[in-house]
């Protein structure tokens, strides 16, 4: 369909749209040959029931009209979900996903078609659709592949697909018994185990072949509470690139007292005043903050095609000394993180403003070319079916200078924000919202009341030049992350300091 | 067309599941087709083709339930597949309300066209695609300097679907579509603001591209220069093609897993008034070649057409079969099909004129809404209008408020809705809405 427009990109930590995401026991891999998260390329072709020769022929159909570039994507997906309704393990359910995308690109013009059937005719004739890009007629010699290695950031112990639904479900139950004894106003809990494993093969026509593992888990908590007619909801949720290991007590002790603190806190909450005021966003997830007001604007499509509102300001100074932006695609287990990206790109530690300097964008292939520097390995797709584009990884901001008490004690009338469920931004107006799920109101530099369910919206460049304090406790949060652009969603991590911004718009209520 | 092979997988599926332990199945085979093409500065951005299938199966074993789905369709491996689903889902609790609907609520076959494909879609030739898009880009060359990027994009699509229930129900759904759109970026001094227009048809030859570049780029010029305004209560005008922004909260709470789990601040007011007497909403699956049009749910009920809102009084929930058992409502549908409203008489230019102060809202930025509480906040943009008169663009507002308040609050309804949308949603105006800028 065609109504998701690339200008309007937005983000989604909430959890209550799990419909139609895909619990087998130790779900194995459908008549291909096993491979686990120690196999190495061998196995990989043979998993996918390939050989070299076969990608050098895919890879030189792909270029037989004149590409500049052609790159192919194999991917093995399966995921599984578990969930907990009305006190009971009752619903359960599992999905593959199997093909291989190909794409060729002649300058910045891309060509791609993808097969869920993977034989040397299948893979062809897909390549020859993606070859259609260019138009001339060329003879390519074969291209001599060399396996690209890459650092393992997301160890796991135990891989999801040998861990059998008889032992997820004792978690579930225990999560929700937890939240129900903590107590006695809720009324409905709902739970979610989702976990994935996806197998990537990925070989382009430079020379480079890789093979990645990617594991994810996610653990979620709905709950209800009432309190005589009146009835408040919050959600908590986990979600790392981890695997069976990562399940605990302690784990679910923290899901269970934030979601029965956070719905508590509801049934005091008051809607503040509108209009425009100090916001002290809390460390953790208010990175969205930096995802929606200044990431997506830094994706390097949007500034290569002239339509971000930072276009023009490489180099210049965007905000306070001791404000520094990080994109960074390395930290262990956090659900942001790649090995490697989805066009075969070592991923790194992008610096996108370093001491209040615009320094970087973030680049696929096409606009690292573009702009002549090396690419920053945030090449992203949501599977073999779309085209990488350039996306955010696990966005945060550095530690500042202050202190969490100051900043409070700083605010005579304003807000603190601590839980968000989702954002927006429009890339050339700058304009963006995240909207609030619970906080404070700051009066004369203490947290007194509970807020909630309150939109706050600012503008990109004004935002990052009024961020006037940051605090020292920089923290990634691991929440269920998902952005969306260009159709497509990726999993992504956001972090933040307790951070000031001296001024946004807070939707509330004129007296 | 029917894919024999297909129906032939889906009927096997279902024989295999229910011969390997589960006690009912419904599976549903599905493939399509789509097609887009990108272009900017006359030059083609991106041609992307794609052919997809797969399978998905609901299993109903010993009392317990699961659902699966699979696009690798070799009966060896979708044995393996079925087989292990079956036996993974023993390990569950019992769930009493899962089985499949009631027989005499399933659609029988009936063979009513709603006309929703084209024969024609694979003979159209690739170069008319790319023509249309570049069409869509070319007619804005030239209307403006401030112009940075226009986008032109093609898509289309063809969907095939077969639904195979064991209790004997089985439907075939067929339909596809085609779209034209533009996306305009404008360079506004500090800002540069964009916008977009698309138009969309389920036939080729109705499907036109003219206008749509211009009136995006026409749509993106008027938001330069936008100011954010003083806070306040005021009128609120929504533009058709965003009211399906604040409708879908309002839709919410009507479905019947929010019902159920206590999240839906709609629970007991059937009969009631939740809105002013201009609202009025029917349901309607029948429309001809409409979006959402069909003949069955997901769930294999046959479709009805429904009055879910009548003069503000709320008619009926959306509740799937699941839900229904377990709340026991007899099930309606779990989704909504096509929205049909009661119109006024008036269309956006003169709901415009009658505003005495408030903000004509084109487009929403964000936001969300409780579904347990009705509370509810979303950026807007748009042009303030004051006496009638609009006198500037708007960016950087929020509204806020609660949907058990806002929709008494509707006073007009336009007489301009979306027939090319599943939700033909006219332009609506209210008042009293807490707007906060500055």
């Amino acid at each position: 369909m065609n109504n998701e427009f690339s200008r309007r990109e937005f983000i989604r930590t909430g959890s209550f749209s799990l419909a139609g995401m895909a619990i087998l026991p130790s779900f194995l891999s459908m008549g291909c040959n096993r491979i686990t998260e120690q196999s190495g390329l061998e196995e990989y072709y043979a998993h996918f029931n390939v050989s070299k020769e076969m990608i050098q022929k895919v890879i030189a159909e792909g270029l037989s009209r004149g590409g500049d570039y052609c790159d192919l994507y194999f991917e093995h997906s399966l995921s599984n979900y578990v969930g907990l309704q009305d006190k009971q393990v009752n619903r359960a359910g599992s999905n593959i996903d199997y093909g291989v995308g190909v794409r060729v690109l002649k300058g910045d013009q891309t060509g791609y078609a993808f097969s869920e059937e993977i034989s040397l005719e299948a893979m062809k004739k897909v390549a020859k659709t993606a070859a259609s890009i260019a138009n001339e007629s060329k003879d390519y010699p074969p291209i001599n592949l060399q396996e690209r290695v890459h650092p393992e950031f997301c160890k796991v112990k135990t891989s999801w697909e040998d861990v059998s639904i008889k032992q997820k479900i004792p978690f579930l139950q225990k999560l929700n018994d937890k939240v129900f004894n903590l107590d006695d106003k809720v009324a409905k809990v709902q739970v979610y185990l989702d976990d994935s494993s996806s197998y990537i093969l990925f070989a382009n026509s430079e020379g480079v072949i890789s093979f990645d593992y990617r594991p994810m888990v996610s653990f979620i908590a709905v709950c209800v509470m009432e309190k005589g007619d009146r009835r408040e909801d919050f959600f908590a949720s986990r979600s790392m690139r981890i695997g069976y290991e990562y399940l605990n007590e302690e784990l679910m002790d923290e899901i269970a007292n934030e979601v029965v603190e956070g719905a508590n806190k509801q049934f005091e909450a008051v809607k503040p005043k509108a209009g425009q005021m100090e916001v002290v966003l809390a460390a953790g997830g208010a990175g969205i903050l930096l995802h929606e007001a200044m990431g997506h604007a830094f994706e390097a499509d949007f500034n290569r095609k002239e339509t971000s509102i930072f276009s023009d300001k490489m180099g210049q100074k965007v905000g306070e000394d001791f404000v520094t932006i990080i994109d960074d695609g390395t930290n262990p287990n956090y659900r942001g993180t790649l090995n490697i990206d989805d066009e075969g790109i070592l991923t790194q530690k992008t610096k996108m403003v370093e001491n209040g300097v615009l320094t970087g964008y973030l680049h696929d292939r096409i606009s690292a070319k573009h702009y002549n520097v090396a690419p920053t390995g945030n090449g992203r797709r949501e599977s073999f079916r779309y085209a990488p584009i350039p996306r955010m990884r696990n966005t945060y901001m550095e530690a500042g200078p202050h202190t969490k008490e100051d900043i409070i004690a700083s605010v005579k009338d304003g807000i603190y924000v601590d839980t968000f469920t989702n954002g927006e931004v429009q890339i050339g107006a700058g304009d963006f919202t995240f909207y609030v799920k619970s906080g404070y109101l700051i009066e004369n530099g203490k947290l007194t009341q509970p807020i909630k369910d309150v939109n706050l919206i600012g503008n990109g460049p004004e935002a990052l030049r009024q961020i006037s304090m940051v605090g020292n406790d920089l923290k990634i949060d691991c929440g269920t992350g998902t952005c969306g652009k260009g159709g497509q969603g990726v999993p992504v991590a956001m972090g933040l300091p307790t951070v000031k911004v001296a001024q946004l718009t807070v939707g509330g209520i004129n007296a | 067309m029917k894919d024999n092979k297909k129906v032939e997988l889906a009927q096997w599926a279902s024989k295999y599941a229910t011969e390997n332990g589960a006690k009912e199945v419904s599976v549903s085979v599905y493939d399509s087709k789509e097609s887009e093409v990108e272009v900017r500065k006359q030059k083609i951005e991106k041609i992307q083709e794609s052919i997809q299938s797969g399978l998905s199966i609901k299993l109903y074993v010993n009392g317990k339930y699961s659902t699966h789905s699979t696009n690798r369709l070799d009966r060896n491996d979708l044995e393996k597949f079925i087989k292990e689903a079956i036996l993974g889902t023993d390990y569950l609790a019992e769930d009493q309300y899962r089985s499949l609907p009631d027989r005499h609520l399933c659609y029988e076959g009936t063979e009513k066209d709603l006309n929703l494909y084209d024969s024609n879609y694979d003979s159209i030739d690739p170069r008319q695609k790319i023509d249309l898009a570049m069409q869509v880009e070319a007619e804005t060359t030239g209307m403006d300097e401030r112009i940075i990027s226009v986008s032109g994009s093609y898509n289309d699509g063809s969907y095939r679907s077969y639904l195979v229930l064991s209790n004997g129900v089985e439907g075939f759904k067929e339909s596809t579509s085609y779209s034209v759109s533009a996306s305009a970026s404008i360079n506004g001094g500090d800002s540069r603001p964009s916008d977009y227009h698309y138009n969309a048809a389920r036939f080729w030859d109705q499907l036109s591209g003219e206008g749509v570049g211009k009136y995006a780029v026409e749509r993106a010029l008027r938001k330069i220069g936008a100011k954010t305004i003083q806070s306040g209560k005021m009128e609120m005008l929504i533009e058709n093609r965003s009211v399906g922004r604040v409708l879908s909260s309002l839709l919410q709470p009507m479905y019947g897993y929010n019902l159920q789990q206590k999240r839906s601040f709609l629970e007991g007011k059937i009969g009631q008034k939740i809105a002013s007497d201009l609202l009025s909403i029917t349901d309607n699956p029948f429309v001809e070649s409409g979006r959402n049009s069909r003949l069955y749910d997901d769930d294999g009920l046959a479709s009805r057409k429904m009055t879910v809102i009548e003069n503000g009084i709320l008619q009926t929930y959306y509740i799937d079969d699941y839900y229904g058992k377990k709340l026991d409502m007899e099930p309606t549908t779990g989704s909504s099909s096509n929205l049909i409203f009661e119109l006024g008489n008036k269309d956006l230019t003169a709901l415009t004129k009658d505003m005495n102060e408030g903000i004509l809202v084109t487009g929403f930025n964000g936001g969300n809404s409780n579904p347990a509480t009705g509370d509810f906040s979303v950026g807007v943009e748009g042009f303030y209008v004051k006496k009638g008169e609009i006198l500037h663009p708007v960016s950087g507002m929020n509204i806020t408020g609660n949907h058990k308040e806002i929709w008494n609050h509707l006073i007009a309804v336009g007489n301009d809705p979306l027939t090319d949308r599943a939700w033909q949603t006219p332009s609506m105006m209210f008042e009293g809405v807490d707007f906060s800028g500055l």
